[in-house]
């Protein structure tokens, strides 16, 4: 996924000369075929993610699509207010391309964990956060990155995650992929978590439960209208995100059903990293099932709200 | 021990012509319709805003989106008083704008705003923004063959944030002589002296070191002012630092190097009174 948007960028440079990339410290070689078609446009600028943040807002300012590509961690806890006020407040088209969103650097430890970046980058205004779930759809979102208006938060993963989007679902900020019909349950996804969703699927089929995946790539501005309507007849809205519980995928669904159905609201399962730090390292894999999100945990989760709320809660929204 | 510069007590001894005492008529104007406003951060900078606007930056008031223009980013935001004088008085929006400052349907908010003032360049308060957008802005002027300048300035209790010295880093990196940084060097910031919250000297050394082309001034010399302006870059190759020694709270004795007019939220009578009595009736 990672080497598939860095080549974007390339792509995208050699379309249209308004596209820079601005690399700190990256990875030697990083998009070398770039820095020899355009050097100019080439920008390493050392590990200055305050000043990359700032410097990308001036250039923004004089009509650039700066494409600022670091670790997750220090594009979003390291530089925020940079990214609030030159960025947000400004409303500026500069693109954060974010290394290992999630918990991709898992072996690294804490410092390079990106576990609460969808919360503080959906809490500004202006910002628009996409999380793709595979190299395919890393591609169809970089095409739509050049016009897009205001700043665009991209949480990268791991790379060589299974390619599973498709398409003939095509790709549009905002709006959300229905990867299967809404039924006993709705998952809601956003970046791998959606692989793990249609694993999950498939256990709950076996056990003659259907399940529904809302792919919600972007989380903000999150499609509000998708949502209701994949809700309609299922008895559980389950959310699943490689985030901490607060402010990421989660609760975005959450304010979103409260605000629009106020009451009735569907039983809701918010399936997440706990709010701590992680002090294990292992893998991305290892961690993530540590925490009830590999496949079987998911359905397993699943299958146990379903049947608490079969005896405590009706069933919600039928059409 | 550290010399203090002949500038710095120039600063401390020069007198102000009218159109410097006009200005700071303005600013206190200003104060007083709000009732509040940064004072001494405001007075410190009117020489160094006024000779950047009247003499030295290629500007339009009736057209401050041209393409051509130079840029001007007052990173040190909270000093905007002295700019919100100096627009007004060039024509950017009208005089009678600055009696509203910080109103609830007031253009002029206690920090500038970009999109609500004109001839606002970059929304600034939160400090050590500046220089890396006018890093960015004179690197985009360098590659789309423009000829425009930028113009940054930023206070001495600001460039105690790190994110100015990751600035001037890229700058110098880029060879930015197209890149002007003016320091009001007053020696005074919120809590007190700059020697006691952050030591900075040997300033003039650190942006030498930092690869600027450096020049020092008395801050309130507009003569000095316009000559070292005019002359910008004065190394081909290298971005400018212009250290300008000012006093907070020029001009106005009560508030001359005095801290506690870094912000004022009420004024008394007699603190009008001594305002009038500075400046004359304003």
């Amino acid at each position: 996924m990672r080497n598939t948007a860095m080549n974007m960028v390339h792509k995208l440079a050699a379309r249209d000369e308004r596209v820079l990339y601005i690399g700190s410290d990256p990875g030697a070689g990083t998009l070398r075929a770039m820095s020899k078609e355009f050097p100019k446009r080439h920008l390493i600028e050392g590990i200055s993610e305050a000043h990359i943040i700032g410097m990308s807002a001036g250039l923004a300012m004089e009509g650039f699509v700066p494409y600022v590509n670091t670790i997750a961690t220090f594009l979003t806890r390291r530089c925020y207010e940079q990214v609030a006020v030159d960025l947000c407040l400004h409303n500026l088209p500069v693109r954060l391309i974010a290394n290992g969103g999630g918990l991709v650097y898992a072996p690294l430890g804490p410092t390079h964990q990106a576990i609460e970046d969808i919360a503080i980058m959906r809490a500004l205004p202006n910002m628009t956060v996409v999380c793709p779930c595979d190299a395919d759809e890393a591609a169809r979102l970089m095409e739509q990155t050049l016009d897009w208006t205001g700043p665009i938060y991209i949480r990268l993963g791991k790379g060589g995650d299974a390619i599973v989007s498709k398409a003939e679902h095509g790709f549009e900020i905002g709006k959300a992929i229905l990867m299967r019909p809404p039924g006993d349950v709705l998952m809601v996804t956003t970046g791998i978590m959606l692989q793990r969703a249609l694993a999950a699927a498939d256990l709950l089929a076996a056990q003659g439960v259907r399940a529904g995946i809302l792919h919600m790539h972007t989380v903000k501005p999150l499609d509000t209208e998708a949502l209701l309507q994949a809700i309609r007849g299922t008895r559980l809205v389950a959310t699943l995100e490689e985030h901490v519980p607060s402010g990421g995928l989660g609760s975005a669904v959450a304010e979103t059903l409260i605000d629009r159905l106020g009451s009735g609201l569907p039983a809701m399962l918010r399936l997440s990293l706990p709010d701590r730090f992680m002090h294990n390292y292992g893998s991305q894999d290892s961690l993530l099932k540590k925490h009830g999100l590999s496949a079987s945990a998911i359905a397993t989760s699943i299958e146990r709200a379903l049947a608490a709320s079969h005896t405590s809660s009706p069933q919600l929204h039928s059409t | 021990m550290i010399q203090i510069s002949p500038h710095a007590e120039a600063a401390l001894t020069c007198t102000l012509d009218e159109r410097s005492l006009y200005l700071r008529r303005l600013v206190l104007g200003s104060v007083r319709s709000a009732g509040r406003g940064h004072v001494g951060p405001a007075l410190s900078l009117i020489e160094m805003v006024r000779v950047l606007y009247d003499d030295v930056l290629r500007i339009d008031p009736n057209n401050p989106r041209d393409p051509g223009r130079d840029r001007a980013i007052l990173s040190k935001g909270h000093g905007c008083l002295a700019l919100y004088a100096l627009l007004a008085d060039r024509g950017f929006f009208p005089l009678s704008e600055l009696e509203g400052f910080c109103g609830p349907d007031s253009i002029l908010g206690g920090h500038p705003e970009y999109g609500m003032v004109p001839g606002v360049e970059a929304s600034t308060g939160a400090l050590g923004h500046g220089l890396s957008i006018g890093v960015g802005l004179a690197l985009a002027a360098r590659m789309r063959e423009r000829t425009y300048r930028t113009f940054v300035l930023l206070g001495d209790g600001e460039i105690n944030e790190g994110s100015v010295w990751e600035a001037a880093m890229g700058a110098a990196k880029h060879g930015l002589d197209n890149l002007v940084a003016l320091i009001d060097y007053n020696k005074l910031q919120s809590y007190g002296p700059t020697d006691y919250v952050l030591p900075l000297e040997p300033l003039a050394d650190k942006w030498r070191s930092f690869g600027f082309a450096v020049q020092e001034l008395n801050g309130h010399d507009v003569g000095a002012l316009r000559t070292v302006l005019k002359q910008v870059p004065p190394v081909a190759g290298k971005p400018t630092a212009i250290i300008c020694h000012t006093v907070k709270g020029k001009g106005l004795p009560a508030a001359e190097s005095n801290a506690d007019w870094h912000h004022k939220n009420k004024l008394t009578d007699s603190e009008l009174d001594a305002i009038r009595v500075a400046v004359g009736d304003f």
